[in-house]
């Protein structure tokens, strides 16, 4: 293998999992080390740049982090449930114990710089988007058809889960940056919108259309069927407040998920998630099954919708066809007949979730706007800028329905093509990340992060009493983390960003390094290939998604082999290395946004007279 | 030297061998040593040999002396008995042990100024006395716990840190072994794992006085240009005669090698070591030929490395003293203490 070049930002971004997996790359070990020191402000502030919304998201993300956290692959085979650091929980722990961080906000330069952009939405997506540019002097106008910013922030995520003071906080900080902020208003025309003289337009509406069941009796039972978003929005407003005391919630999404808790705290006594795949196979995130399963929520499986039921004209039941997954030879599935007797369930309600469409009624079609079979926008997937070129897209509106930290991933990106656009530069020459690698020895075996590794496992999140919390659906299920819990917690961080850094010239190859590893992660030995060198290392490396770092040829003409994968970043490598051939560098990353430093110096005259 | 501790949690494929142990079982404290000290390599080595060999910890008596060496026995199997002794006096207390219980193994764990200078008188009769125990020489040609002099094996000629030559003759381990005679004798590096671990498990398996003299470079003080006993000096003399394996049953030569390559040692206990020869003249098994070999090649400036000498046929002081088979501790009073009328028997005897 040739030597690893560790000069590449992203050699040692993938080793700090949760923020390779992070769509908006948040420097996650970072702000936890930070909470562990009770430095919560700095701590919520390295979020916000990142990820904007750090409240919202520390109750809701989907959190791609976690599963990725190599906490989790460490403790196997070590303790008895293998679970990564709760990631999540710990940024939400930022935004509770913050203190007043207004005067961190960026400041709004009060000669702008000539520049409109509109943003249609009031979602993650567009506020990033307003977020990232108003600061730099751009004039930006966001419309949105409800009273309130947020999106489906706050029209679909329930109260119980996240509190609209959260909302209202976080949405805040950025109106408050001069935002023109458009309430009550729906854009049905994208025509009209480019003539009002825009230099830019962002699109983040969203995914607003909810998918219809069209079986037998959906028409003469329609008054107890709801689709699920619309239902949620209805909740969310106040539209709504009871439903009947038996609900069947269809699909295996979060928005089921969401559906079912809240028909628990409308009146539903008797609640059932129903959906066509296996449990495993389910959408919805393990802990948001789990946490319906808590409030007493049946998940039944394997049941495909056939028919609704009814009794002059009042829904009465539905039935299921029972079914059961069956993988060809490619390892495709297909649900078929089990051969079981049809299942009918009695009801008062159904709820239906089996998923959210784009829709694009208000865009013309002679716009020049290019949409694809499935009616899509045509986007760009890294600058976000549609067929049309001051028109870009992020969040739901552009690729489908993902979740609030893709959203605000886009409107990064989407901000800095904007931003570059405006500035009559090449919106596809992107600007590398921010990048600092620092030592941190402080004495001879001594680090200025905290190298002890916790055997603790994961701490759960104390939750409000199950009986008050399905009496008020405003009530917040989960009470957070407390200081000490969260300190907790914080110390099952490996500190991946604590790089292994190797220097060739220095090691003297007395195997210290190699005999102290408490995971066996170094090995030295005579270069191969990469397949074959694997299998020889002091324990083999079987994850490939994880990179081996191969040194340079040393002088007994091996080669320093470590595996990143199991990596417990304690630092005793480079305590035992007499030569300091070992050191433990920060690895801080921070994706470039909007501003200056994403532009080159001298654009081109050429694109300036485009 | 480190503080922390030593994460307990390990790779998720380290495996358990027969005794239900994994390597990391077999550790002890975490060093106290200078970063990089060639002893810790040796303590590694003893793990990695104790857990291939699936000895169960609590039949392993560890004893050593004084010095940087001899706190080495603290690293690791931290669940084995342990005695550290007055300075190079290690060898009495160890054949008073032997001779109290036959049943552990007995590692004596000592350094060049513990073997060589202090305790040279007790090294040499403990040799001639064909104690059953693995003794090890950690052997860095200084002493490191007083800043670096020379000791009494470091080579003639050879510079100290601050650059002055050493005037003064080495004494041998290995050919003192030979000579008192060592019935299993090595010389080992402790940065070639692969030549030292097996050359330990042959040596724990040995049913008789093992030596083995393991060149452990003092990273803080000889380990600079000049110095014979650095990283890249043993490196670049290093001479093996043969590569060792050690198998604990007998079983077919499954690789072809050129006759007279392959040299099989069968032991007591129904091991087996395998050597294969890199030097196709060295017979290991001719205590004459090794010393004068080893002489030889250190006269040429070489470090003559591998198992130089072993008698397939070991002899312990146990059987010269032909003692009952049974530890003390197992005895009952009426054993370990016959009565006055036996003893008058006894005294009857020798009148």
């Amino acid at each position: 293998m040739k030597p690893t070049d560790i000069g590449n930002p992203a050699y040692f971004h993938k080793v700090v999992d949760c923020q390779w997996a992070c769509p908006a790359h948040t420097p996650v070990p970072e702000y936890i080390r930070l909470i562990a020191q009770g430095r919560y402000s700095d701590a919520y502030m390295i979020n916000w740049e990142s990820n904007v919304f750090p409240g919202v998201l520390g109750r809701t993300c989907d959190r791609p982090c976690e599963p990725a956290c190599r906490r989790g692959r460490v403790e196997e085979e070590n303790a008895e449930k293998p679970e990564p650091v709760a990631i999540c929980r710990l940024k939400r722990v930022a935004a509770d114990y913050k203190d007043d961080v207004s005067a961190r906000m960026p400041k709004v330069p009060s000669k702008k710089n000539g520049k409109r952009i509109a943003c249609v939405g009031a979602g993650p997506a567009s506020l990033t988007v307003a977020r990232d540019l108003a600061p730099l002097g751009y004039d930006i106008t966001v419309f949105d058809g409800e009273k309130k910013a947020g999106g489906f922030i706050r029209s679909q995520i329930p109260k119980f889960r996240l509190p609209e003071s959260v909302i209202d906080e976080e949405c805040g900080y950025i109106l408050d940056l001069g935002v023109n902020f458009v309430a009550g208003q729906h854009i049905d025309s994208l025509k009209d919108l480019l003539t009002q003289g825009f230099d830019a337009i962002f699109v983040g509406s969203g995914a607003p259309r909810g998918r219809d069941l069209d079986i037998p009796g959906r028409k003469e039972a329609a008054k107890n069927i709801h689709i699920g978003i619309d239902w949620l929005s209805s909740v969310s407003f106040g539209h709504i407040d009871k439903i009947g005391k038996r609900v069947i919630v269809l699909g295996g999404g979060n928005t089921a998920m969401d559906c079912c808790r809240s028909s628990r705290r409308l009146g539903g006594d008797d609640v059932k998630v129903v959906v066509r795949s296996g449990f495993d196979e389910m959408k919805a995130s393990p802990w948001e099954k789990e946490d319906a399963m808590h409030e007493g929520i049946p998940i039944l499986n394997f049941h495909v919708p056939k028919a609704f039921l009814h009794t002059d004209g009042k829904l009465s039941g539905m039935t299921f066809e029972v079914v059961k997954a069956e993988y060809d030879s490619k390892g495709r599935r297909s649900l078929v007949p089990s051969g079981q007797p049809d299942v009918t369930l009695e009801c008062d309600d159904v709820l239906v979730a089996v998923g959210q469409e784009n829709s694009f009624p208000w865009i013309e079609r002679d716009v020049g706007l290019e949409f694809d079979k499935w009616g899509l926008p045509v986007v760009d997937q890294v600058t976000m800028q549609s067929t049309v070129k001051n028109v870009f897209f992020g969040g739901d509106a552009a690729f489908g329905p993902k979740n609030i930290i893709w959203a605000v991933a886009h409107g990064h990106e989407a901000a800095v093509s904007i931003d570059k656009f405006c500035q009559s530069e090449d919106v596809a020459v992107r600007p590398p990340p921010m990048v600092r690698m620092l030592s941190q020895k402080m004495g001879i075996h001594e680090w200025s992060y905290d190298n002890g590794v916790a055997n603790d496992s994961r701490y759960k999140v104390p939750l409000k009493d199950i009986n008050l919390a399905l009496k008020n659906i405003k009530v917040e299920v989960e009470l957070g983390f407390d200081p000490q819990l969260a300190w907790k917690e914080a110390q099952r961080c490996l500190n991946c960003d604590a790089q292994t850094v190797f220097a060739d010239a220095k090691c003297i190859e007395c195997d210290a390094c190699v005999d102290i590893c408490p995971m066996d992660c170094i090995t030295f030995t005579l270069n191969g290939e990469e397949d074959e060198l694997r299998k020889r290392l002091s324990a083999p490396a079987t994850n490939k998604s994880q990179d081996l770092y191969v040194s340079g040829t040393l002088k007994t003409s091996r080669v320093m082999v470590k595996d990143e994968d199991m990596c417990l970043h304690c630092g005793l490598c480079a305590e035992r290395c007499p030569t300091g051939a070992w050191d433990m560098q920060k690895y801080f990353m921070q994706t470039a946004k909007a501003g200056p430093a994403c532009r080159p110096k001298n654009p081109t005259p050429a694109r300036r007279a485009a | 030297m480190t503080y922390l501790t030593k994460p307990t949690l390990h790779h998720p494929t380290l495996v358990k061998n027969k005794a239900g142990y994994t390597r990391r079982d077999y550790e002890g404290k975490v060093s106290t040593l200078c970063a990089g000290c060639g002893h810790d390599s040796i303590s590694a080595a003893f793990i990695q040999a104790c857990w291939e060999l699936d000895i169960q910890p609590h039949r392993v008596a560890k004893l050593s002396g004084i010095g940087c060496s001899s706190k080495t026995p603290d690293y690791f199997l931290g669940n084995s008995h342990g005695f550290n002794t007055v300075h190079g006096r290690m060898p009495s207390v160890l054949t008073g042990a032997n001779l109290a219980n036959r049943e552990l193994i007995y590692l004596g764990v000592s350094g060049d100024g513990d073997s060589a200078s202090i305790g040279i008188g007790q090294f040499a009769h403990v040799m001639r006395r064909g104690v059953n125990m693995t003794y090890i020489v950690e052997n860095n040609g200084v002493y490191g716990l007083t800043k670096g002099q020379f000791s009494a094996t470091a080579d003639q000629g050879s510079k100290s840190k601050k650059g002055v030559a050493n005037t003064d003759s080495p004494v041998d381990m290995v050919a003192l072994a030979l000579q008192l005679g060592a019935t299993y004798v090595g010389r080992s590096f402790s940065g070639d794992k692969r030549q030292l671990v097996p050359l330990i498990k042959g040596a724990l398996a040995h049913q008789g006085a093992a030596f083995l003299d393991v060149v452990s470079p003092c990273v803080a003080f000889n380990n600079h240009a000049g110095s014979t006993k650095s990283y890249d000096y043993v490196r670049e003399h290093n001479e093996a005669v043969s590569r060792i394996d050690f198998i604990t049953t007998r079983s077919e030569i499954t690789v072809d090698y050129p006759e007279g390559e392959v040299v099989e040692v069968a032991q007591h206990d129904g091991s087996t070591l395998r050597l294969r020869k890199l030097h196709p003249e060295y017979d290991p098994t001719n205590r004459i030929s090794a010393m004068n070999y080893i002489q030889e090649h250190h006269a040429k400036g070489e470090v003559v490395t591998g198992l130089l000498y072993v008698d397939p046929q070991p002899e312990d002081l146990h059987t010269h003293l032909n003692t009952a088979e049974m530890p003390f501790n197992r005895m009952g009073k009426k054993e370990l203490c016959p009565g006055s009328a036996m003893l008058e028997r006894i005294n009857a005897s020798l009148r």
